[in-house]
C-alpha cells in the first residue's frame, strides 16, 4: 500500500500549478465571458481539459490516466479555475458520438459542444417510462429524408436553453421492446418543440417536460443503426459512471455540516457540545472516510485494469445516501430554523461563510431527494447490486417485458 | 498511488483461509463453540507454525518484521471464519513488549512468544468498561500488582498477563505467580473466551519504556484488528445470507426472487463493503499516518463494529427460523458482532473519543 501519487505525478502537478498560477484568475475589469474561452482554449492546448477528445475535434488527446486527471482537478479546485463546461453534452454526448458518431456528427457537433457553444438536454425519461425505460413510447417516423417525431419526454435538465436534444425514440415498432429505440439527435429550436418547466419542491425548477409535436430532423441525424439506440444509450451510461469524485462532495458536505455544528445552539449551547450531535456527527465521518477510501481502492483497480468488484455498482447510492443523513444531521441542528424555506439559490456553497444559512441546507435536506431518483432509483440501483453483484434472479416482471 | 493489498498480503489471507478450512472446519468449529473450554492447543500452534503469533514483530526475536496492515488482513480472514483462536489478545500483548519493553525484556519475553510456544493476553478492562489507559487504576507496589481485570481473552489457557497499569504503563504477570486468580466467565462468543483475573500481591515486571504513548499505540492496533475482524464476519454474514437466498425455496421458487429480500441483501452489502477500505486505512495509519492514526482507529471501531452487529440482526432475519436456532450457523458470527462491538470500548465510546481528538 503506497498513498503517495509518486514522483511523475508530484512534477506534474507543479506544472499544473505553475499553468494555473499564471493564468488564473484573468485580469480584472476584461469581458468575462472571453476570459473564460480563452482559458479553456488554454488549458486544453497545455493537455489539461479534455483529455479524452482527439485534437481534431478541439481536444486535448491524452493518453487516459486516472493519476493526473485526478490531480488536474484537485489543483483546479483548489485554485478554482474553471474545468470544461459542465452540463450533459460534454459529459454524456460528447463521449457517446466519440465512440459511435459518423465523422460528420464528430466534426459539426463535437468541438462547439466542448468549448461550450452548443448547449445540449437529455431525451430519455417519459411520464409511463421510468425505470423501465427501454418502454418509451416517442415514435419516429422516416418521411422521405426526415425523421417525424411525436411523443413527450420528461426530467430534461436545460431543455429550456439547450440547443439540441439527443433522444431515444421508437422507430421500428414492430421489432421486440430494447431492439425497437434509435437515438436521435434534434434541434430545440423549431416549431413542434413545446417546452414547460417542472417546479420542484424546493420551489426552483431544474427539469422540464418537452412535448414533441411532429418535431423533424434530417435521416442522417441517428446515432449509431436503426433499432440500436438502446446500446448506444449505454455507452453514455458508462461514460457517465466513469464520472468519479462523488467522494469529494460528501467530504465537503461534512465539513460544512461541522461548521454548521459550530456557527449554531442547540439548548443555549454550541451544537458541536451535544454528545448525541457528537455522536452522529464521527459516525457520519465514519461512512463518509469509508466513502472516500473506497474511491482509492477503486482509481487503483482502474490503473492496474482490474476489475473493482460489487463496490463498483455502490458508487451512486452510497453517496446518496450519505446525501440523505448530512442532511438529516442539518435539520437536527437547525432546530427550529428547519421550518424555513428552501433557499432559491438550489444546492448550497460549502465554501465561503454561508454554511450557517437555513435556507440553503433545507434545500439540501430535499434536493438530496432528487440526487436519490435522478439518473436510476436507489431502488433500481438495489436490484442492480442483488442482480448483477450476487447474481440473484432478475425481477420476474422485468424479465417477462423484456421478451 | 497503490491503495491495494500486495500479492504477498493476499497469499497470507489464503494460507490462513486454507489451513483453517482443513485444519477447523464447521464441524470441528462447532465443536469448539460447544466445548466447555473452547480452545484448542494444536489448532494454534498449527498457526504460529505459519508464523501467526509474530507477524508483527522483530525478526531477531523471531517475527516476521510485517506491519500492522498485515495484522489486520490475517484478523480479517480469522474474522470471516469465525477462529476460535487467541490471535487478538495474543496480537495485542506481544505488540505492548515491542512498544513498552527494554530491549532485554524483549530479547528475554519475545522469541517464545512469536514461535507460539507461550501464549500471552492482556488484562486491560477493569469493572465499569474501564478499557483504557487513562482509567486504568491497578498500581504496583514494591514489585507487585494487586487488583482485578475484566473480559481477559483466553485468560484461562494464557501463560502471561500485559496488564494495563495506573498511568498508561504495562506489566507482565506470570499465570503462575502468586495470588493470581482466574475465574472463568460465560461470554456469548464461546470461538473467543474469556475469564476475570484477579492478583493478590502478585510479581509484576513493569515493561521499562511503557507509558501513555506505548499503551496508545497498543489500544490503537487493537482498534484496527477488532475493524478488521468486523469486516471479515459481516462480508462473511452477506455471503451466507445471498447463498440462503440461492438455496432456500418457498412459494416454488428460491427465496432470492423475491425483491423485499434482494433489497435487503443489497442493503447489508452497500453498509458494509466500503468498510473495506476504512480498515486498511486505519491500519496503514497505524505505521505510516502517525497524526491521524489515534482517531482513525476510533472511527473504523466504532464504524466497522456497529455495522457488524446491525449485519448479524439483518443476516439472522434473512435465514429465517433456522437463524434464531443454536444449530443455525450465523449465530456464531452474531455472537463474535458482540465481542468486536465491546471489546476495548463500544462504539459510543470511540466516537465521543473521535470528537475530542477532532477539537469538537
Amino acid at each position: 500500500m503506497d498513498l503517495s501519487y509518486g514522483e511523475e505525478i508530484e512534477s506534474f502537478r507543479e506544472e499544473v500549478k505553475s499553468f494555473l498560477s499564471s493564468n488564473w484568475p484573468p485580469a480584472e475589469g476584461g469581458d468575462k465571458a472571453e476570459q473564460l474561452q480563452a482559458f479553456r482554449l488554454k488549458a486544453t492546448d497545455a493537455g489539461y481539459l479534455n483529455r479524452g477528445v482527439p485534437k481534431q475535434y478541439g481536444g486535448s488527446e491524452q493518453a487516459p490516466d486516472s493519476l493526473k486527471g485526478s490531480v488536474i482537478g484537485e489543483e483546479f479546485r483548489r485554485a478554482r479555475a474553471p474545468m470544461e463546461p459542465a452540463g450533459i453534452g460534454t459529459m454524456m454526448l460528447v463521449p457517446t458520438l466519440l465512440d459511435r458518431g459518423e465523422e460528420w456528427q464528430k466534426e459539426k457537433f463535437v468541438r462547439a459542444t466542448i468549448q461550450g457553444e452548443l448547449g445540449w438536454c437529455q431525451g430519455y425519461s417519459e411520464p409511463g417510462s421510468g425505470s423501465d425505460l427501454a418502454s418509451l413510447k416517442t415514435k419516429g417516423e422516416l418521411v422521405g429524408d426526415e425523421w417525424v417525431i411525436n411523443g413527450q419526454k420528461i426530467w430534461t435538465s436545460s431543455a429550456v436553453e439547450a440547443d439540441y436534444m439527443f433522444c431515444l425514440v421508437r422507430t421500428e415498432p414492430e421489432a421486440k421492446k430494447h431492439a425497437g429505440i434509435s437515438y436521435l439527435l434534434i434541434d430545440m429550436k423549431q416549431p413542434g418543440i413545446d417546452v414547460r418547466p417542472l417546479k420542484q419542491m424546493t420551489g426552483s425548477s431544474e427539469f422540464n417536460e418537452v412535448f414533441l409535436n411532429d418535431v423533424r430532423t434530417p435521416k442522417d441525424w441517428i446515432v449509431g443503426n436503426r433499432g440500436e439506440g438502446w446500446l448506444v444509450s449505454r455507452t453514455t451510461l458508462k461514460h457517465e459512471r466513469a464520472g468519479i469524485g462523488a467522494a469529494g462532495q460528501s467530504v465537503a458536505l461534512l465539513q460544512g455540516l461541522v461548521a454548521l455544528a459550530r456557527e449554531r445552539k442547540l439548548n443555549g449551547r454550541p451544537a458541536i457540545e451535544d454528545t448525541e450531535i457528537r455522536r452522529k456527527l464521527a459516525e457520519l465521518e465514519g461512512y463518509v472516510r469509508a466513502h472516500q477510501y473506497s474511491s482509492y481502492l477503486q482509481m487503483t483497480k482502474d490503473l492496474k485494469g482490474e476489475n473493482p468488484g460489487v463496490i463498483q455498482l455502490m458508487t451512486k447510492i452510497n453517496s446518496t445516501n450519505m446525501g440523505h443523513m448530512v442532511a438529516k444531521l442539518a435539520m437536527e441542528i437547525l432546530g427550529d430554523d428547519g421550518l424555513a424555506a428552501p433557499s432559491s439559490e438550489g444546492l448550497m456553497s460549502l465554501r465561503g461563510g454561508d454554511a450557517g444559512s437555513a435556507g440553503r441546507w433545507i434545500s439540501q435536506y430535499m434536493s438530496s431527494l432528487g440526487v436519490a431518483i435522478a439518473g436510476g432509483t436507489a431502488n433500481v440501483q438495489r436490484n442492480v447490486i442483488a442482480e448483477r453483484g450476487f447474481g440473484l434472479p432478475r425481477d420476474a416482471a422485468a424479465n417477462k417485458s423484456s421478451k | 498511488m497503490d491503495f491495494d493489498l500486495s500479492d504477498e498480503q493476499r497469499l497470507l489471507q489464503e494460507t490462513v483461509q486454507q489451513f483453517l478450512e482443513n485444519e477447523c472446519p464447521m464441524a470441528r468449529l462447532r465443536e469448539l463453540f460447544d466445548d466447555e473450554t473452547g480452545y484448542d492447543a494444536v489448532l494454534w500452534k498449527g498457526l504460529a507454525e505459519l508464523g501467526l503469533a509474530g507477524i508483527h514483530l522483530p525478526g531477531e526475536y523471531g517475527g516476521s518484521e510485517l506491519e500492522i496492515l498485515d495484522l489486520a488482513v490475517v484478523s480479517e480472514t480469522l474474522g470471516a471464519l469465525a477462529a476460535p483462536v487467541p490471535f487478538l489478545s495474543h496480537s495485542l500483548a506481544t505488540e505492548a513488549i515491542v512498544a513498552g519493553g527494554s530491549e532485554a525484556q524483549q530479547a528475554r519475553l519475545l522469541p517464545d512468544c512469536a514461535s507460539g510456544e507461550r501464549l500471552a493476553t492482556v488484562a486491560f478492562a477493569e469493572e465499569g468498561g474501564a478499557w483504557l489507559p487513562e482509567q486504568w487504576t491497578l498500581d504496583v507496589s514494591e514489585g507487585t500488582v494487586s487488583g482485578t481485570k475484566e473480559i481477559v481473552e483466553f485468560g484461562e489457557q494464557a501463560d502471561a498477563f500485559v496488564v494495563g497499569l495506573a498511568g498508561g504503563r504495562l506489566g507482565v504477570v506470570e499465570r503462575s505467580a502468586s495470588g493470581v486468580e482466574i475465574q472463568r466467565v460465560e461470554g456469548a462468543d464461546r470461538t473467543r473466551r474469556i475469564a476475570r483475573v484477579s492478583f493478590d500481591a502478585s510479581p509484576i515486571e513493569v515493561l521499562e519504556r511503557s507509558g501513555p504513548e506505548s499503551a496508545a499505540r497498543v489500544v490503537d492496533v487493537g482498534l484496527v484488528l477488532l475493524a478488521a475482524d468486523a469486516f471479515g464476519g459481516a462480508r462473511r454474514l452477506v455471503d451466507m445470507s445471498v447463498e440462503y437466498a440461492k438455496s432456500r425455496e418457498q412459494f416454488g421458487v428460491t427465496i432470492g426472487h423475491f425483491q423485499a429480500l434482494k433489497h435487503q441483501l443489497a442493503n447489508m452489502a452497500i453498509e458494509i463493503e466500503p468498510a473495506r477500505a476504512l480498515y486498511w486505512y486505519a491500519a496503514h495509519a497505524v505505521d505510516h499516518v502517525a497524526d491521524d492514526a489515534t482517531r482513525t482507529a476510533a472511527i473504523a471501531k466504532s464504524h466497522v463494529c456497529d455495522r457488524y452487529s446491525q449485519i448479524a440482526r439483518d443476516a439472522t432475519e434473512a435465514h429465517g427460523g433456522i437463524g434464531y436456532t443454536w444449530e443455525g450457523d450465523t449465530q456464531i458470527w452474531f455472537k463474535r458482532a458482540m465481542f468486536d462491538r465491546v471489546f476495548l470500548g463500544t462504539p459510543r465510546v470511540h466516537q465521543d473519543r473521535a470528537a475530542e481528538l477532532a477539537g469538537w
